[in-house]
């Protein structure tokens, strides 16, 4: 990337996000693209500032990483939307900016006059965003949710775990970062008409529905065939029309691996290439050597020949480390991945060939630290990590006397009345 | 009108990772034209289920349909070189943006590199959508979503603490990528405005997966961690889980996050005597014996179905939800007063519920409007009239099979 290409794509628009961790990802997905991202918290910070882990394993509002990894590329002040101060203060900083993203209960920045109406009325090219567990209207609007209610209503949970046992969502909570990532997909579309025509709107943001992406098309079974597809621990479901169904974690030497009996032509090779590989280590039992793979058709694989397959892979696994799987797949063009940990995310050569991870410098824990770097590569406009996450009002000053032209002694008396 | 109105897209696309970034750019009015041929359809026409009534056909597939509404259908062979490459060309000259998600080096050697493609079009925006990115030691290695999601680490963190990973069904992470890459080529195009310059877009589906797992990244790199799967454990909320209702495999999920939620939720429940006992009083002791305090929640939840729970709960200020089964979501209350699905009319598929976005613009709402096209069903209408060839050239190429 070169120097004067260093701009961000989205450079000249400001964003004022006011979410809790519903919405985190939207305002930041916009930063990195080289938006002027604001994050707007109650005075003494945002409750997520308490979510773990922590730096160092510090419970400390200020070294949450939970807050790091999710609110980079943000600047932050602190504001009182409770009193008549802070809202004119809102306003204010609503009258200059290009996006609000929040993530209240529906109505409440209506009840407070600083909702929908009164922001177009001081900014009609405004786009504002609301984040929200289930959408502003509907019979669940008024329904509160974490992760796990959001998981469980999208249908998700329904899909994950062990027959017999209670449905699983992913232990690290999932349906926040997809929502949020969606909402700026969603406030980007909004973005693109206000360029063209001058008009601003409401973005609707439903986690729920934005979870029905995540487990995509297992609902069409039911549309089409009126078949309900189910948890089905380790295996898949779905690929065969016999109702077979395919391992896909396999134990191994040393954790677990995913590879997946497929069809297609990518599937063929691959099952070719596992025998040609069994076979070089005399594990390749003859009737899968002679097996012709062109003709292999996974739609129509009944469940006895797809048992009578994985037999012998199982086998030949558990004999194989990740790594060297890993190795394997890359070289013989096999599909098919370790089942993989942070720690071996980290040790990933492609990462490091391509310079993902970056550092950003947190002087007051007197420490760089180590990031996943940019969502995309563009060859014009740059979209990078700038700045680590905003410490409690640290942008203060910055924004309300720098921008707002406010005094020091004013900010001081906010300070006191408890509007920042 | 809607909000993407004017925008033409082109996809040498398939499967999901690609294809549905250009169904969110369509549902909002854009112009997309998927590309396929019938030498080489679109892998989910051909050998991903669901099909219709199970009979296996080309224009059968849900998944296509799911993922390709509002689009037009063309036939393109790539391979027909050099004829095909020239068409293809005049395609991307069209087109604001490009979508393509082949494993890298394939657009290279069909012809059609960003490189070679600005040379026709100076300002094209290009998304480029892989497994793993187009540069580094693995670039080349292709795969698909429902096992990227092991590397990318999602399926470590999910399942029971004794127990194998669980799979995320589908191609979890290709849809993290729709949602990056849609983003990406929506900067791009304020960008281009602005500037006058294109752009080409290399997204690693890897990458934008790992986004979502920042804060544990950065708890391994700082504290030496290894974030493990816990089934439904939170370490800030107990309980926390799925809990059995009435009925066949039903289940409620409830999550208590504060005493003060703890205190409605056994007001819900009635006060049960068990729910006064100290070992239950405080989130560090619920915690502690967050086992049995599961076991007792779920004698309760047995007797109720899911949704009596979850509106007991939430009237009570306790946050519940319902696990929806796949039969339940069309139904669901929520979802259809959104609503969340477009019925329409696919002449092999019969009714099919088309998806609309997660998010809803007041003033120019999404579709979709259109079902999903059948295999080359607009060659004659994008060909002749939004191209532009003449009767004669259109007939010649597909004589030759280049339009096949």
């Amino acid at each position: 990337m070169t120097a004067d290409n260093n701009e961000g794509l989205l450079a000249p628009f400001r964003v004022l996000d006011l979410t809790d961790e519903l919405g985190f990802l939207c305002g930041k997905i916009l930063g990195d693209l080289g938006a002027d991202a604001i994050k707007i918290e109650r005075p003494g910070g945002d409750p997520a500032r308490r979510i773990g882990p922590f730096f160092k394993n510090k419970s400390d509002p200020q070294k949450s990483l939970y807050w790091f990894g999710f609110n980079n590329n943000k600047r932050g002040v602190t504001l009182n939307l409770q009193s008549a101060k802070g809202r004119a203060l809102f306003l204010r900083l609503a009258a200059k900016a290009d996006f609000v993203i929040e993530s209240f209960a529906p109505g409440f920045l209506d009840k407070l006059k600083i909702g929908r109406a009164a922001l177009k009325k001081i900014n009609p090219r405004l786009v504002l965003v609301s984040i929200t567990p289930f959408g502003q209207h509907g019979p669940y609007s008024k329904f509160r949710a974490s992760d796990i209610e959001i998981m469980a209503l999208s249908g998700c949970m329904s899909l994950t775990g062990d027959p017999g046992r209670p449905p699983l969502r992913v232990t690290f909570p999932q349906s926040y970062s997809w929502t949020g990532s969606y909402a700026a997909m969603g406030s980007l579309i909004a973005h693109y008409h206000r360029q063209q025509t001058g008009r601003g709107q409401h973005v609707d943001v439903s986690a729920q529905a934005t979870m029905l992406w995540a487990f995509s098309h297992a609902h069409t079974f039911w549309d089409l065939n009126r078949h309900v597809e189910k948890r089905a621990g380790s295996f898949m479901t779905g690929r065969s029309i016999t109702g077979a169904k395919m391992r896909v974690f396999w134990p191994c030497k040393d954790g677990y691996l995913n590879f997946i009996i497929y069809g297609g032509e990518a599937g063929r090779r691959t099952n070719q290439a596992l025998v040609d590989w069994m076979d070089g280590k005399g594990m390749a039992p003859d009737f899968l050597k002679q097996k012709d793979w062109t003709r292999f058709d996974i739609a129509k694989v009944t469940q006895e020949e797809i048992d009578r397959m994985e037999e012998p892979i199982a086998r030949f696994f558990t004999g194989v480390t990740k790594a060297e799987f890993f190795k394997e797949v890359v070289k013989r063009e096999m599909l098919g991945y370790p089942v993989a940990s942070v720690k071996e995310i980290f040790e990933d050569p492609q990462h490091a060939a391509r310079d993902f991870w970056q550092e950003l410098n947190h002087p007051e824990l007197k420490c760089s630290i180590t990031y996943p770097g940019a969502f995309a590569r563009f060859t014009n406009g740059a979209c990078v990590l700038r700045r680590r996450a905003p410490l409690i009002g640290e942008h203060n000053e910055e924004v309300y006397c720098g921008e707002l032209g406010m005094t020091k002694t004013e900010l001081k008396k906010l300070k006191q009345d408890g509007v920042v | 009108m809607k909000a993407l109105e004017g925008i033409k897209v082109v996809e040498f696309a398939a499967f999901a990772a690609g294809p549905v970034v250009g169904k969110h750019l369509a549902d909002h009015g854009a112009t997309v034209v998927h590309i396929e041929s019938k030498v080489r359809p679109d892998g989910f026409r051909t050998h991903y289920p669901p099909y219709k009534d199970n009979i296996h056909g080309l224009n059968r597939s849900g998944l296509f349909a799911l993922c390709n509404n509002d689009k037009l259908d063309v036939t393109l062979n790539l391979k027909k070189a050099p004829v095909a490459t020239a068409l293809a060309k005049k395609i991307v000259v069209w087109a604001d943006v490009v979508i393509e998600n082949f494993s890298p080096g394939t657009m290279a050697r069909l012809g059609l590199a960003y490189e070679e493609l600005r040379q026709v079009k100076p300002d094209l925006i290009m998304l480029s959508s892989s497994n793993l990115g187009q540069s580094g030691p693995h670039a080349h290695h292709a795969g698909f979503g429902s096992q990227l999601s092991s590397l990318a680490g999602f399926t470590n963190l999910t399942g029971y603490p004794d127990g194998a990973p669980q799979i995320l069904y589908g191609p979890y992470i290709d849809y993290i990528a729709v949602a990056y890459g849609a983003v990406a080529i929506l900067a791009a195009l304020d960008y281009r405005k602005r500037t006058g310059k294109g752009n080409h877009i290399d997204t690693a589906q890897y990458e934008t997966g790992l986004q979502y797992l920042a804060p544990i990244l950065l708890d391994y790199k700082i504290n030496g961690r290894v974030a493990a799967r816990n089934a439904n454990r939170d370490p800030d909320a107990a309980p926390h889980g799925a809990y059995p209702c009435k009925g066949d495999d039903r289940w409620c999920a409830i999550s208590v996050s504060s005493d003060d939620e703890w205190k409605k939720l056994r007001r819900a429940m009635g006060n049960p005597r068990w729910s006064t006992d100290k070992k239950f009083a405080t989130h560090k002791a619920r915690k502690a014996n967050e086992d049995e305090l599961d076991r007792k929640i779920g004698e309760w939840t047995r007797g109720l179905t899911p949704a009596g729970v979850m509106k007991k709960l939430q009237k009570a200020g306790v946050k519940a939800g319902v696990v929806n089964r796949m039969c339940d979501v069309y139904d669901d209350p929520q979802l259809k007063q959104r609503p969340q699905w477009v019925e329409l009319k696919h002449p092999e598929i019969g009714n099919m519920h088309y998806q609309r976005p997660p998010f809803l613009l007041d003033q120019t709402p999404p579709g979709p409007s259109k079902r999903d096209p059948l295999l080359g069903e607009h060659n004659e209408y994008f060909f002749r009239e939004l191209l532009g060839l003449s009767q004669m050239e259109y007939e010649r190429l597909v004589k030759e099979g280049v339009i096949d």
